[in-house]
């Protein structure tokens, strides 16, 4: 955990890498460091991933990587190099919302929305998973995202309609 | 915050890895799932200049059966993975009640089995399970392999015997006694936060139902996983009454722990939780010795 920097880095030693976000492979050259939540915003412009915290604490930079939910904040871009990415662009259009979008917009599920796409992403392979999920187990699943207005209640009850209308 | 340039290698072998481990000694840190490393690099507390990303090579995610019912676990192996495995839950069942308590979901399906044992912070879970379980730790350099205990593991504040050229590849757990019985309880202030003091707790009965051994193993009270010792003693021998488990309790939050205060809480409250959850450790864990409850 030393601050001190041993050995100079030549700065200069991007990489070409290979992602498939939303179903479509990008191909784009950057530096190691990039994180994979800043790739997504920058290099491919989607600002739908939001960035809270940057240390894995508020959740709301939540993407599904090959299936399961990661914070992208706490993944370098070049790990993702032939992986596949879901982001919340990827769920539903303005036309036809994604069940559990609509359910969130239902139930009053959100207020601000900053957090609301972490909370999607999260909950999106948890209900694959899970799809009848009692009250406890959507806490638990939602304990890594926080959200400063709902409250919590309205999104829990946002996650159960989903949960009711996805099963039948 | 954005991370220091750093230079970026994925070896797909863990002969590869150890050979830029001796390349790049101390400029080099090891990238398992990231989920300690990168906060801290993202702070810029931490500045490696080399990173060597463990995530290509195959060999180092596995849970695999081991001599006389105990369980092999590479280090690579997602927590999450742990957590659903049904080899763990048979064979490591204190492991496999352990893992819903390591911070959320989103991180246990990045952070791994062996990166938080290398991580060794004093409030992690498993460093104080492995130690309860007594624990092997096999560590490779080039041309050279060594096994260690998990008490000779953990040194200090996020400190172990690892060498700068060294590689934690395994984690052998071994299997416990007949009529043993686990428990691993912890406080915390929300579900998934770091604990403010928790415990790990293996009991094995005689076959007359007396305490063989106890084992009580705290994380959150020093600089690493602390062992209850002297509670242990007075156990031993002992028919696990509710006496015996309370006089345990009180040894152990008196003799065999120091807590320091923090923001999070003081060293008196950390000693209270210590003979609460030495109460209810060892209360679940001789009822599941004896048979008796899940």
């Amino acid at each position: 955990m030393s601050a001190l920097r041993v050995k100079e880095v030549d700065v200069d030693n991007s990489m070409t890498i290979s992602v498939t976000v939303n179903g479509t492979r990008h191909v784009r050259t950057v530096e190691p460091r990039m994180l994979l939540s800043d790739f997504l915003r920058h290099e491919l412009g989607l600002t739908g991933t939001h960035v809270g915290c940057e240390h894995g604490v508020c959740g709301t930079c939540t993407v599904v990587f090959d299936g399961q939910a990661v914070r992208s904040c706490l993944m370098f871009a070049v790990q993702a190099d032939g992986h596949e990415v879901l982001t919340v662009e990827g769920l539903g259009t303005i036309e036809e919302l994604h069940p559990l979008q609509e359910a969130f917009q239902d139930a009053h599920g959100l207020q601000c929305a900053f957090c609301t796409p972490g909370f999607l992403m999260t909950l999106v392979p948890f209900l694959d998973e899970n799809p009848d999920p009692s009250e406890d187990e959507i806490r638990e699943a939602i304990a890594g995202n926080l959200c400063r207005c709902t409250g919590y209640q309205n999104i829990i009850a946002a996650v159960k309609l989903a949960a009711e209308r996805m099963g039948t | 915050m954005k991370p220091a340039p750093f230079e970026y290698h994925a070896p797909t072998t863990t002969e590869e890895a150890l050979a830029l481990l001796v390349e790049h000694g101390y400029d080099a840190k090891v990238l398992a799932g990231g989920q300690s490393l990168i906060p801290t690099m993202n702070f810029r507390l931490a500045q490696p200049s080399v990173l060597v990303d463990l995530n290509h090579i195959p060999e180092l995610f596995h849970i695999d059966p081991d001599k006389n019912g105990g369980v092999l676990v590479g280090a690579m192996t997602r927590e999450s993975q742990v957590e659903h495995d049904s080899l763990i839950a048979k064979q490591a069942p204190l492991v496999h009640e352990t893992m819903p308590h390591i911070a959320h979901p989103q991180i246990r399906n990045r952070g791994t089995f062996g990166g938080c044992m290398a991580h060794a912070d004093p409030a992690a879970e498993l460093p104080a399970v492995s130690v309860a379980l007594r624990a092997q730790f096999r560590i490779r350099s080039q041309g050279s392999e060594r096994w260690v205990p998990a008490d000779e593991f953990f040194i200090g504040f996020f400190t172990t015997a690892l060498q700068p050229d060294e590689l934690l590849v395994e984690v052998a757990l071994p299997s416990m006694p007949p009529r043993s019985g686990w428990s691993f309880q912890e406080v915390a202030r929300r579900h998934g936060d770091y604990a403010l003091v928790g415990v790990a707790t293996l009991v094995t009965l005689d076959d007359r139902g007396q305490c063989d051994q106890a084992r009580l193993v705290y994380l959150s009270v020093g600089d690493g996983p602390v062992e209850a010792r002297q509670a242990a003693d007075v156990l031993k021998g002992q028919t696990p009454t509710p006496e015996a488990i309370r006089a345990a309790a009180e040894t152990a939050a008196s003799a065999d722990v120091d807590p320091s205060s923090d923001i999070h809480a003081t060293g008196d409250y950390r000693r209270h939780l210590v003979k609460v959850l030495a109460s209810r450790s060892l209360r679940q864990a001789f009822e599941r010795a004896a048979g008796k409850g899940g």
